[in-house]
C-alpha cells in the first residue's frame, strides 16, 4: 500500500504545541508510507486539494490526516479523498489537536505522542479495506412527540409538505405549555388566540394522526426504519363517540378534583376537558378522582352520555407505528420552589409561582381573569416578584439561567397592572436577561411606562404579617436590606428538563446532560440534530427556550426531516459486523447479545449452521465481534486485526 | 527523535466514539491540561473491547490501560456497556493470576460533556501509573499475595455487585 500522511498545523493550534514538520518528517520511515507533508489549514479548500494532488501524484492507495478530532472533521476528509478516486474508508485520522496539542503545553512530549498517534493510524489503515454502503428505502413518515408549540410547528410543517405526521402527546391535549400562558410578550398577542388555530390545524390536517394521552413505550429501528410502540392510555371515554359537548363535567358529582391544568388553583371535576380550546376536545376520567372507581357506585356520566361513550373498563392499549425519522418535542417542566423553603411556597396560599399567576391572569383561568389572591380572594394592592428562583442558584443544582423568566416577569407585571390600574408591582432580580428582538424596550416599558419597581438583589426570606406577606431581602444597588409589604408574591420559577426526559432518552438512544437536557449533536453547528441518526430536537427539550426559538427549532427539525426524506433511500454505514463462515462454530452467542438482532441463522448446504448478519439492521457496536469464541464475526474497520495493530504499534 | 526509545511512561486508551472519545474531545476544546502519558484507540463501544486487548497490551508492555465508555443506561448502542461492566470487571480479578499488576488497569465511564471528569480521570490514572513505574512485564509485578487487596481497594468502576445480572453472556 502506498501512503500519504498530512499532519496539519491547524494555524497555530497545533502547531504551537506540536512540531508537526518533525511529525510529518518521522511518518516518513514507517512501513508504507511515500509522502508526508505538514500544512497550514488540511481542512481548507486549498488544503484539501493538496491531499487530492498527492493522490493523484504519488499514487496513494491511503490517505492518514493528523488533524483534530475524527468526530470534527473525518467526513470532510473522507469526502475529500472519495473526489480523488479512493474509497472513503481508506483513510485514518489522528487527533492531535483535542487529545494532544490542546491538552499539554510541553513540545517534547506533544511532538513524541503525536508521532506515536499517526504511526497508530497508519498501521489500522495497513489493514483498512475499501468499504461500500449499501441502500436502504426510507420509510416517509415521522414521528412527532410532544405537542407543545415546538412539537405542533413541526408536525405542520412536515404535513403541509406532504408527510405523513405522527404526533404523540402525553396530556391529554396538546399545547403544551404555552396553552396555559395568557399572553406572550413581547408584543402581548393572546397566546391561545395565536396558538389555537395551530391547534386546530393539527386536528383537521388528515396527514397527521394524533395520539394524545399517549406516551411512546419502544423505539427499535434505525434511521428511514424505526419502529415505535405507543401505548394509548386508557381515557374510560372512547374517543370516537365522544363529542366535547361537556354535559358530564357538568353533571359530575365529583367536583373537588384538584384542577391540574388550571396549576391546582382550582379545582374540576373528575370526568374533564382541561381547557375550552383543548385539541382533540375528548372528556376523560381522572381515575383517582372519580367516584365510580372509588365506591363502584355513581356511573352518572354514563347514565347522562348522549354518545354512550363512556367505558369504565377501557384499558391501555398498545399501537405500533412505523417511521422513518423522529422529532423530539418534549419541552420543560417547571422547578418546584420547595427546596427554597424560606419562601413559603406551598406553605402560605399568596406565594404563588409564575405558571400560576398566569393561569390567575387568563380569562379561562381559575378566577375567570380577575386578578385575585387564592387566599381570600381579594385583589392584591401590593405584588412582588421574586426572580431567579430554580435558576442561576448552584445551591438548588440549576446553575443555568432559564432565560425566559426576566421576560415573564415585565409581561407579568404589566399585565397586572392592566388588570388593576392602581396595583404596585416590585421586582427583585439578579440581572434582566433581555437579548431578543424587542424584548429590552419591553423591559424598559415596564419600568418607565408601567412604573415597575425594579430592585436589584436577592430575597431573604418571606413572611406572613396580618393578612399580607413580608418579603424581606437586599437592594445591593442601594446597599441597604429592604422590606416589602406585599399581598401576592409571585416566584419567578425557572425551567427544568420534563419529567421522564431521561427515560424517553434512553429509549431513543440519545443523550442528555446532567440536568436532562437533550444533547445536539454540536452545540454551535448542529443544533437540532442528535447523536443518533434519523433523531432531531425541537424545543425546550434541549435547553430552556422562549416561543419564537421554539418554533424556529420546531421548523428547523422539520427541514431536516424533509432532507432527509428527500431521497427515496439512504445509504447505510458499512462499518457493520460480516462472519467468516468457514470459521463460524454456529455456537449463537452473536445472537443472543446482539441488541438489534441483526444477526440470523443461515443453513449451508451441508445443513451447517452458521451466523449471518443483516447489514441494515447492524449499527456497528462490535458487541458480537468481542464475544465470537473463533473470532469469525469481525466488525469491519475495527477488526481484531486492525485494533491490535494499533496496540502493536503504541506497546511493541 | 524517536518515540519508541524514549523513557516515557505509556498509558493505552480504549474509548468508546460516543461518549468517552466526545469527552476527551470535550477536555481538549476547553484546554484542560492532562499528562502526556495516553494514547487513545478510538472503538464503537465499550462492548466491542475485547478481554484480549487489556491483557495483551499489559503482556505487551504498556504501563497502563484505560478503558473508558458511556455511563450505564446511556449506551448508544442500548447495552453494549452492561457487557463491557461484566466483561471488564472479571478482567481486571483475572489479571493477578497471570502475574500482572491490576492496579494497571481502569475502567470507568465518561459522557460527552464531561469534559472536566475526564481530564480528572486521565489525571488521577496517569498518578498511579507514575506511582506504579515501568511495567516489569508479565508474571514480573509482585502482585499475586497483595492481588486481592488490590482489587478491593482500587475497585475499578467500583459497583461490582451491580455487575450481576440474571442474563448470562
Amino acid at each position: 500500500m502506498r501512503i500519504g500522511v498530512f499532519v496539519c498545523q491547524c494555524g497555530t493550534n497545533i502547531a504551537s504545541t506540536v512540531d508537526t514538520g518533525a511529525v510529518a518528517q518521522r511518518a516518513l520511515d514507517y512501513p508504507d508510507v511515500v509522502f508526508a507533508t505538514d500544512y497550514m489549514y488540511t481542512c481548507s479548500e486549498p488544503g484539501q486539494q493538496e491531499i487530492q494532488k498527492a493522490i493523484a501524484e504519488h499514487r496513494l492507495q491511503g490517505v492518514v490526516v493528523a488533524a483534530c478530532s475524527p468526530r470534527m472533521h473525518e467526513a470532510t476528509f473522507r469526502r475529500a479523498v472519495e473526489k480523488a478516486g479512493l474509497n472513503r474508508y481508506m483513510f485514518e485520522m489522528a487527533n492531535i489537536r483535542e487529545h494532544v496539542s490542546w491538552i499539554g503545553q510541553d513540545k517534547g512530549a506533544n511532538t513524541l505522542k503525536a508521532m506515536e498517534l499517526v504511526r497508530m493510524a497508519v498501521e489500522k489503515l495497513r489493514r483498512n479495506e475499501p468499504l461500500f454502503a449499501s441502500e436502504v428505502p426510507i420509510n416517509k413518515r415521522v414521528l412527532v412527540i410532544g405537542g407543545g408549540v415546538a412539537g405542533i410547528q413541526a408536525a405542520l410543517d412536515c404535513a403541509d409538505a406532504g408527510l405523513d405526521v405522527v404526533l404523540v402527546e402525553r396530556e391529554q391535549s396538546i399545547g403544551g405549555k404555552m396553552a396555559k400562558l395568557d399572553k406572550t410578550f413581547p408584543t402581548i398577542d393572546c397566546s391561545s388566540c395565536i396558538l389555537g388555530p395551530k391547534m386546530v390545524d393539527v386536528a383537521q390536517k388528515e396527514n397527521i394522526t394524533l395520539h394524545a394521552y399517549s406516551e411512546v413505550e419502544a423505539v427499535s429501528g434505525y434511521i428511514g426504519n424505526f419502529t415505535v410502540k405507543i401505548r394509548k392510555k386508557a381515557t374510560y371515554v372512547d374517543w370516537d363517540a365522544c363529542t366535547g359537548c361537556g354535559l358530564c363535567m357538568e353533571k359530575c358529582p365529583s367536583k373537588k378534583t384538584v384542577d391540574r391544568f388550571n396549576e391546582n388553583l382550582g379545582t374540576t371535576s373528575a370526568i374533564q376537558i382541561p381547557f375550552p380550546q383543548a385539541i382533540p376536545k375528548k372528556a376523560r376520567i381522572q381515575k383517582d378522582a372519580c367516584r365510580y372507581f372509588a365506591t363502584g357506585k355513581c356511573k352518572v356520566c354514563q347514565k347522562i352520555c348522549p354518545t354512550n361513550a363512556i367505558h369504565y373498563d377501557m384499558e391501555d392499549r398498545e399501537v405500533v407505528e412505523e417511521v422513518g425519522a423522529i422529532i423530539v418535542a418534549t419541552g420543560y417542566d417547571l422547578f418546584d420552589p420547595a427546596p427554597y423553603g424560606e419562601y413559603g411556597a406551598g406553605r402560605y396560599p399568596d406565594v404563588i409561582t409564575g405558571i400560576q399567576f398566569e393561569r390567575i391572569l387568563s380569562a379561562s383561568g381559575p378566577f375567570g381573569g380577575h386578578v385575585k389572591r387564592p387566599s381570600d380572594g381579594k385583589e392584591p394592592k401590593d405584588i412582588v416578584f421574586v426572580a431567579c428562583v430554580g435558576s442561576r442558584d448552584k445551591s438548588v443544582d440549576r446553575p443555568y439561567c432559564s432565560g425566559i423568566c426576566c421576560m415573564y416577569i415585565a409581561k407579568q407585571a404589566i399585565l397586572a397592572r392592566d388588570h388593576l390600574p392602581g396595583v404596585q408591582c416590585y421586582v427583585f432580580y439578579m440581572d434582566i436577561r433581555s437579548p431578543g428582538k424587542n424584548y429590552d424596550e419591553f423591559v424598559r416599558r415596564a419600568i418607565e411606562e408601567y412604573g415597575v419597581q425594579y430592585i436589584r438583589g436577592r430575597v431573604g426570606k418571606i413572611y406572613p404579617r396580618g393578612d399580607r406577606m413580608v418579603v424581606q431581602g437586599a437592594d445591593t444597588l442601594l446597599g441597604a436590606q429592604v422590606e416589602v409589604e406585599a399581598d401576592l408574591v409571585v416566584l419567578a420559577t425557572g425551567v427544568e428538563s420534563s419529567r421522564g426526559a431521561k427515560e424517553l432518552a434512553e429509549k431513543l438512544r440519545i443523550s442528555y446532560d446532567q440536568y436532562g437536557f437533550y444533547m445536539e449533536s454540536h452545540p454551535k453547528l448542529r443544533p437540532v440534530e442528535t447523536n443518533t441518526a434519523g433523531v432531531y430536537l425541537a424545543g425546550a427539550c434541549q435547553g430552556p427556550k422562549d416561543i419564537p426559538a421554539s418554533v424556529a427549532q420546531g421548523s428547523a427539525a422539520a427541514s431536516k426531516v424533509l432532507a432527509l426524506f428527500a431521497r427515496d433511500t439512504i445509504a447505510t454505514d458499512p462499518q457493520v459486523a460480516g462472519v467468516l463462515e468457514s470459521v463460524c462454530i454456529g455456537c449463537g452467542k452473536c445472537l443472543s447479545v446482539c441488541p438489534f438482532g441483526a444477526i440470523q441463522w443461515k443453513t449451508l448446504r451441508d445443513g451447517s449452521r452458521k451466523a449471518e448478519v443483516l447489514e441494515t439492521v447492524c449499527q456497528g457496536c462490535g458487541l458480537c465481534n468481542a464475544t465470537c469464541p473463533p473470532k469469525a464475526i469481525q466488525l469491519k474497520h475495527f477488526t481484531d486485526d486492525q485494533i491490535l495493530a494499533e496496540l502493536d504499534a503504541l506497546c511493541a | 527523535m524517536d518515540e519508541k526509545n524514549d523513557k516515557q511512561l505509556r498509558i493505552v486508551g480504549f474509548l468508546c466514539n460516543w461518549c468517552s472519545y466526545g469527552g476527551a474531545d470535550t477536555a481538549g476544546v476547553c484546554r484542560f491540561k492532562q499528562p502526556p502519558l495516553l494514547r487513545i484507540i478510538r472503538i464503537p463501544c465499550t462492548g466491542r473491547m475485547d478481554p484480549l486487548f487489556v491483557v495483551k497490551a499489559l503482556a505487551q508492555g504498556a504501563d497502563g490501560v484505560l478503558v473508558s465508555g458511556c455511563h450505564p443506561k446511556d449506551c448508544h448502542y442500548a447495552v453494549g456497556n452492561f457487557y463491557a461492566r461484566r466483561r471488564l470487571e472479571l478482567v481486571k480479578r483475572f489479571l493477578p493470576f497471570v502475574g500482572l499488576d491490576p492496579r494497571r488497569f481502569h475502567y470507568t465511564w465518561v459522557s460527552a460533556s464531561e469534559g472536566q471528569r475526564w481530564q480528572q480521570v486521565v489525571s488521577e490514572f496517569s498518578a498511579v501509573i507514575q506511582e506504579l513505574g515501568p511495567n516489569p512485564g508479565f508474571g514480573q509485578d509482585a502482585v499475586t499475595e497483595n492481588a486481592p487487596q488490590a482489587v478491593s481497594s482500587q475497585g475499578g468502576a467500583g459497583d461490582t455487585e451491580r455487575c450481576i445480572s440474571p442474563r448470562s453472556l
